[in-house]
């Protein structure tokens, strides 16, 4: 409990710091809402192209570019500030956040809050909205719950993904990249429904990196359509599984991290 | 001319020192350019021929695109320039006996030569490995190409060089840097190729500036311009870049009447 005080309170300083510098801080803000909103640009020039994707309408890939879209800007807004690790490394700094007694990642995420990073959110919720709208889905305690669950365990996946990759940096700088192609890549690949995918691309994100459960299976779930290989319904509902797994994951492979990082003394 | 020369040399030499991120990078290329692809074959697996393109040459696209992405610098990660504005080493550039300009289209040239070998070809061959891609029929294709990309990257170092004068005016950059590379993005089409755009948007993407930087030259590499077609593409990407060049000098003049410098 005292540790959450200690959050929101550098959060809070955080905003406020931010805040000194509007414009710039506007700026960022729209330009941030414009980043979620050229990848639904995209989605959306394709549906004027053609009127089905794999078997999707256009509004049922709106909800998954919208479901994972939330997921996905969350993740950003409350655990991508993990990535500054690399550059605390790089400066010596990191050594400031071990000898402080909070958690090395509580302190991370809360010092490098960005607000600006909400941008990354907002777009897609509203696109979410909309075709949930749009959409004719039997609304019951059970569809609500699902829609609920995957953000909530979506959430928790893409950041299980940042925690993971951000801790490479502690054995070798230079490797953002690779991050990016997991993080951004796995976001571009849930924008879609994954039947567009090649068979051994599509087998990796259904079985070895389950990104599958974010939008996807919750989609064939509240639109009655058949599983991929198939799977018993139930699947659908393996987000809140796969997160708590990253999750665990995650946290070993950040522990290691920390226990592998040597000062440079510097 | 020269010193122009030995700037881009030595940047390029420079860049080939992060060769873990060079690695990085073609990794995260390919990967981009596998879920693109895949999204485009299924767009083209309903309606097979749209705006003169089929699925091979979508596919082609979007692996030679994403090989370009990088040597144009369409990410507009560079940012070089502005945080030498935002310390106020500019004031040491600018009394420096080059022209300012010049200094950075060479740099910009520079690293365009070292990422077309180490970031232009690995994920154009790798995805050629798994899907059908399509190399130039005609020989004289790969010279056309290449000045295309060639006229390419001067258009986008234009673009960006007006962007991160805004350093000038505003102390945090990032923002209409992102701005202004997205919309960039876009209408360059990175994300999806102009011709799959509705009609009208498709003409608003082609009188802006953006389609000389990654359309128009991956269009000349599938051959879908020759002869008079092909000397109008040319045409269009050199108006640009007299304009925006122009347009970057005249913004110059005026931001270095802003330069005050702090002694001491």
């Amino acid at each position: 409990m005292a540790d959450l005080a200690i959050y929101a309170r550098t959060v809070h300083t955080r905003i406020r710091a931010d805040w000194q510098y509007r414009v710039s801080f506007v700026l960022f803000l729209v330009g941030q809402t414009m980043l979620a909103g050229t990848d639904f640009a995209a989605v959306a020039v394709i549906f004027t192209a053609v009127h089905q994707l794999a078997g999707w309408s256009g509004a049922e890939v709106a909800f998954l570019y919208g479901l994972s879209g939330v997921c996905f800007g969350l993740g950003d807004l409350f655990i991508s500030p993990v990535e500054f690790a690399s550059r605390h490394i790089k400066a010596g700094t990191f050594d400031h956040f071990l000898v402080r007694p909070v958690g090395a990642l509580q302190q991370l995420l809360a010092t490098e809050f960005a607000a600006r990073r909400l941008g990354r959110s907002l777009q897609p919720f509203v696109v979410l909205l909309i075709a949930l709208h749009l959409l004719d889905v039997d609304w019951n305690p059970a569809t609500v719950a699902l829609v609920v669950l995957s953000v909530v365990s979506g959430t928790a996946i893409y950041g299980s993904i940042w925690v993971i990759t951000s801790s490479l940096a502690f054995w070798t700088v230079e490797t953002q990249e690779i991050a990016n192609s997991f993080t951004y890549g796995g976001n571009a690949l849930t924008n879609y429904p994954i039947d567009v995918l090649g068979n051994w691309l599509r087998r990796i994100v259904t079985f070895v990196v389950p990104l599958a459960s974010i939008a996807y299976l919750p989609g064939i779930w509240l639109f009655d359509k058949p599983m991929p290989y198939g799977l018993p319904r139930i699947v659908a509902w393996s987000g809140p599984l796969v997160a708590v797994l990253a999750g665990l994951l995650a946290r070993v492979v950040w522990g290691q991290a920390i226990r592998h990082y040597r000062s440079t003394g510097s | 001319m020269r010193l122009y020369w030995e700037v881009a040399r030595t940047t390029a030499r420079r860049m080939a020192t992060y060769r873990g991120a060079t690695l990085a990078g073609i990794v995260t290329n390919t990967v981009f350019g596998f879920i693109l692809s895949y999204v485009l074959l299924a767009v083209f697996r309903e309606r097979p021929n749209i705006g003169g393109f089929d699925a091979t040459d979508a596919v082609t696209f979007t692996f030679v695109t994403q090989g370009l992405l990088m040597v144009v610098g369409i990410f507009g990660t560079e940012r070089e320039m502005a945080d030498r504005i935002q310390s106020g080493e500019v004031a040491m550039d600018l009394s420096r006996p080059y022209d300012y300009q010049g200094w950075w289209a060479a740099a910009a040239y520079g690293k365009a030569f070292f990422y077309t070998w180490a970031r232009g070809l690995p994920p154009f061959l790798i995805g050629a490995l798994v899907l059908p891609v399509r190399l130039p029929d005609q020989a004289w294709i790969w010279p056309a190409f290449v000045v295309g990309v060639i006229l390419a990257v001067g258009v986008a170092f234009a673009w960006g060089f007006l962007l991160q004068l805004s350093a000038f005016w505003i102390l945090d950059v990032r923002g209409p840097n992102q701005i202004g590379w997205l919309t960039a993005q876009f209408f360059a089409g990175t994300f999806v190729p102009l011709v799959l755009f509705p009609d009208w948007l498709e003409r608003v993407a082609r009188a802006l500036p953006f389609a000389s930087m990654i359309e128009l030259p991956v269009e000349i590499f599938l051959g879908k311009h020759q002869g008079a077609d092909l000397a109008l593409v040319y045409a269009n990407q050199l108006v640009w870049l007299g304009v925006l060049v122009g347009a970057g000098r005249l913004l110059l003049a005026r931001a270095v009447r802003r330069v005050v410098v702090q002694g001491g």
